[in-house]
C-alpha cells in the first residue's frame, strides 16, 4: 500500500482508469447507441448557405465581394462559420453565454426546449461550447428569432441594444458605418447559425412522423 | 516510512546524496517560486481588470487585443499553469529528494524543464491574446492547429505542455523509483499518483474533447477534465505538502496514520468519477450524473478525515496558529477547504443545481478552493522556505502580517459576497425575472468582488515586495534552534 508500485499503478493508473471507463466511456456508449445522434462534418453543415448568410452578401455586397470573393457557396459559407466559432472562442464569448437549455429552472419557459444530445453531433460543437457560466442570456435557441442588424448593432455596442448590459462592446470586427469586416462576417454566421441544428433535427423528425402517418393511411 | 518515524528521519537524514552531491537542487526551488510569484501577480492583475468590466469600468474597452475575453482566460490559464504548476514543482523539488534520499535526475533536466515551461506560459499569453485559445475550460492553451486540422497557426502549447510534463514527471519520478524499496511516507503517495495523474488527465482532456469526440460524449470529457486537474493534481499537491511541512514545522507526528491511508485511497478511488457533476442536468445520460453526484459527496466524508486528522495534530500547539505564520497560512487554508467541500456537497444534488449552476456562486466556490485553499498553502511554504532558501530574515514581520491578512479578508468577502449573488441571480432566473433586471441586481456584488480582489491583490504585492526585498537583504538568517538538525547539515 505504501510502496511505489502499488501507488503508480493502483492509485495512478488503475483509479484513473476506473474513473475513464464509468464516467466517459459509458456516457460514450450510451448517447451513440441509445440516441441514434449522427456526426455531421462541417462540409456537410454548410452545404446549404444559411438565409442570414446570403442576406449579408446581398445588404453588404461590396465588403462581402473583397472578404469572400467566390461569392456565397458552401465554401465560402463553412469559411465563415469555421471564422465566427474560432473569433467566439478567441473572445471567450462561451465563459459567459451558455449553449444548453436545461429542464429546471423554468429555462424552457425562458428560452425554448431543452437541449437533446443529437443536437451537438457535429464539427461545430467539437469542442462543445456549454459553457459553465451565464452572464448574459443562453444562445442556443436564439436561432431565427434576431436579424443581421439586430446581431450588428448588437456587437458594435451592447448597451444602446440592451441599456444594463455588460457585455464589452466588439465594434473593432465592423467598420464605421457598420459594415462588417471579415471577422464581422463570421461572427454574425456564426451567431445565427447556433441552434439550427435542433430546428433541423426537429423538421426533420415532423417530416418522418408525417411519411409513417401517410404510409399507415396508405 | 511511517508517520512517525517521519520527522525523526527528517533530523538525522544528511542533506547531502549517497554520491556526495547536494540532495536538493535549491536553484531551482528558487526560480520556480519566483516565475511562480510573477504568474501569481500576473493572473490576479489580470481577474481584477476582468471585474472591472463587470462594473463598466474596463480601462481597454476598444482593444481587440486586450479585450475582456482575452483577459479572462490570462486569468485562468495563468492561476493554473503559472502559479500552481511552478509553485508545486518547487515544493517538489524541496521535498522529493528530502524524503526519497535521492537526487531529482538532474539538475540541468531542471533547467530545461523551468525555461520549457515559462516559454509555455508565455507562448499562451501571447496566444491568447491573438484568439488561439482552445475551447477547452481550464485547458485554453492553444492547440498550435486550425481546428479540424493539422495546419499550424500558432506554437503548439498542447505538445509543449505533454512534452513539458513528461519532462517534470521523469525528473521527479527518477528518485521516487530509486526509492522503491522503501516504504512511502504519506506526502509521496500523493505526489507519485498525482504525477502520473497530471499527464495523464492533460493528455485525456486536450485530446478526446478535440480531436475525437463532440457534443455531449466530449463534455463527459471536459467535465472530467476540469475536475481532475484540480482533484487529482492540484489536491494530491496541496495535501502533500501539507502532511510534509505541518508535521515539520509541528515537530510531531501526524496524529493517526490510519485516516491518512483511508484519505488518500479514498480520494484515488471517489474524486477521478466526479468530474461530470460541472455539466448536471444536461444532455449527458443521468445515471452518470447521478454517479457524479454519489461519489462527490463521498468525498466530502473523506475530506472530514484528512481535515480531522490534521486539526487532532494541532492539538496542544494551538499557540502555533499565533506563533508560526507558516501555520496559520495552512490551517486558515484548511478551514476553507473544509467549508469548500461542504458546501461541494450540498450544491452538487440537483435541488441545489436548479439555482446555482450558471451563476456567480459556482465562482465564488472556484476562488475559495484555489485562492483560499491551494494558494494559501503555497503562500505557507513560502513563508517558511524563502528566509531558509534565500539565507536571508524575513524583511519585514509586518508585511508579512499584511499579507495574511489582506488575503484572508479579501478571500472571505469575495466568497460570501459571490455566494449570495449566486444565489439572489438563481432565484431570480427561475422566477424569469428579465435578463437586464438580473444584470442591475448584481452590479453591487460585482463592485463588492471587485473591491475584495483589490484587497487580495494588495496583499500579494506585500507579500512579493517582501520577498524581493528579503533576497536582497544582508541580515543573514539564522536557523531557529529546533530545525538545526534538521537544516544545518
Amino acid at each position: 500500500m505504501e510502496r511505489f508500485y502499488t501507488l503508480a499503478f493502483a492509485a495512478g493508473i488503475g483509479c484513473f482508469a476506473v474513473a475513464f471507463i464509468l464516467a466517459f466511456i459509458f456516457p460514450w456508449m450510451t448517447i451513440e447507441e441509445y440516441h441514434g445522434a449522427k456526426y455531421r462534418t462541417l462540409e456537410e453543415l454548410a452545404e446549404t448557405p444559411s438565409a442570414s448568410f446570403i442576406e449579408l452578401s446581398e445588404k453588404f455586397p461590396e465588403a462581402f465581394a473583397r472578404e469572400f470573393p467566390a461569392g456565397v457557396n458552401s465554401d465560402t459559407y463553412g469559411e465563415a462559420l469555421r471564422l465566427g466559432r474560432d473569433l467566439y472562442i478567441g473572445q471567450a464569448c462561451w465563459h459567459c453565454h451558455s449553449q444548453y437549455v436545461r429542464v429546471v429552472s423554468n429555462e424552457m419557459q425562458r428560452f425554448g426546449p431543452a437541449s437533446t444530445a443529437q443536437e451537438y453531433q457535429n464539427a461545430l460543437n467539437q469542442p462543445h461550447l456549454w459553457g459553465t457560466r451565464r452572464v448574459g442570456p443562453d444562445l442556443t435557441r436564439e436561432f431565427g428569432l434576431r436579424t443581421n442588424d439586430s446581431h450588428i448593432a448588437h456587437l458594435i455596442s451592447p448597451k444602446d441594444v440592451v441599456p444594463y448590459s455588460m457585455m464589452p462592446a466588439y465594434a473593432y470586427y465592423f467598420e464605421k458605418d457598420g459594415t462588417p469586416k471579415k471577422d464581422g462576417f463570421g461572427l454574425v454566421t456564426y451567431l445565427q447559425w447556433i441552434g439550427s441544428e435542433y430546428i433541423r433535427q426537429a423538421e426533420e423528425k415532423a417530416a418522418d412522423a408525417e411519411n409513417a402517418e401517410e404510409g399507415t393511411d396508405g | 516510512m511511517s508517520a512517525a518515524a517521519m520527522t525523526a528521519t527528517m533530523k538525522t537524514q544528511p542533506l547531502v546524496s549517497d554520491d556526495g552531491k547536494p540532495l536538493v537542487a535549491y536553484h531551482l526551488v528558487r526560480w520556480h517560486i519566483a516565475a511562480a510569484i510573477i504568474s501569481l501577480i500576473i493572473s490576479m492583475t489580470a481577474g481584477f481588470l476582468y471585474s472591472l468590466q463587470f462594473v463598466g469600468y474596463y480601462p481597454f474597452p476598444d482593444s481587440e487585443l486586450l479585450s475582456p475575453g482575452h483577459i479572462r482566460l490570462i486569468h485562468t490559464n495563468m492561476a493554473a499553469y503559472g502559479w500552481l504548476v511552478n509553485g508545486f514543482t518547487a515544493m517538489c523539488y524541496y521535498i522529493i529528494p528530502r524524503l526519497t534520499g535521492y537526487r531529482v535526475w538532474s539538475a540541468k533536466l531542471g533547467n530545461l524543464i523551468f525555461v520549457v515551461w515559462q516559454f509555455i506560459l508565455l507562448s499562451t499569453i501571447g496566444g491568447l491574446l491573438m484568439n488561439r485559445a482552445q475551447a477547452i475550460e481550464w485547458g485554453e492553451t492553444p492547440t498550435g492547429f486550425k481546428p479540424g486540422s493539422f495546419d499550424l497557426n500558432w506554437i503548439p502549447v498542447d505538445l509543449l505542455v505533454t512534452v513539458g510534463a513528461v519532462l517534470l514527471i521523469a525528473q521527479l519520478m527518477v528518485p521516487m523509483f530509486k526509492a522503491r524499496d522503501q516504504k512511502f511516507y504519506v506526502t509521496l503517495w500523493y505526489f507519485t499518483a498525482g504525477l502520473i495523474w497530471l499527464a495523464l488527465t492533460y493528455l485525456m482532456g486536450n485530446i478526446i474533447p478535440e480531436w475525437v469526440l463532440p457534443g455531449a460524449a466530449g463534455a463527459a470529457v471536459t467535465g472530467l477534465f476540469i475536475h481532475d486537474l484540480v482533484g487529482l493534481y492540484v489536491t494530491p499537491m496541496g495535501w502533500g505538502l501539507m502532511y510534509f511541512f505541518v508535521p515539520l514545522i509541528l515537530r510531531k507526528p501526524i496524529w493517526s496514520h490510519s485516516l491518512s491511508v483511508i484519505g488518500f485511497w479514498a480520494l484515488a478511488f471517489f474524486y477521478p468519477l466526479g468530474g461530470v457533476h460541472h455539466f448536471l442536468i444536461s444532455p449527458i445520460p443521468d445515471y452518470v450524473e447521478f454517479g457524479a453526484i454519489t461519489t462527490t459527496i463521498a468525498i466530502e466524508v473523506v475530506v472530514t478525515t484528512v481535515v480531522v486528522n490534521f486539526f487532532m495534530t494541532l492539538r496542544g500547539k494551538w499557540s502555533a496558529l499565533r506563533t508560526n505564520m507558516a501555520i496559520r497560512w495552512f490551517y486558515a487554508g484548511a478551514v476553507m477547504y473544509f467549508i469548500t467541500c461542504l458546501q461541494c456537497a450540498f450544491h452538487v444534488t440537483w435541488m441545489f443545481q436548479k439555482v446555482i449552476h450558471f451563476t456567480d456562486w459556482v465562482v465564488g466556490h472556484a476562488h475559495m478552493i484555489m485562492y483560499g485553499t491551494f494558494t494559501f498553502w503555497i503562500f505557507g511554504t513560502i513563508d517558511w522556505l524563502w528566509p531558509r532558501i534565500m539565507k536571508r530574515e524575513w524583511y519585514s514581520n509586518r508585511l508579512r502580517g499584511w499579507h495574511f491578512w489582506l488575503s484572508t479578508i479579501g478571500i472571505v468577502i469575495m466568497f460570501t459576497d459571490l455566494t449570495i449573488s449566486g444565489l439572489v441571480v438563481g432565484f431570480m432566473q427561475r422566477e424569469l425575472n428579465p435578463w437586464s433586471d438580473m444584470v442591475q441586481a448584481s452590479i453591487p456584488f460585482w463592485w463588492v468582488r471587485t473591491f475584495s480582489g483589490g484587497m487580495m491583490i494588495t496583499g500579494l504585492l506585500c507579500g512579493a515586495y517582501n520577498m524581493w526585498m528579503t533576497s536582497r537583504s544582508d541580515r543573514v538568517y539564522v536557523e531557529d534552534a529546533h530545525y538545526i538538525a534538521a537544516e544545518a547539515d
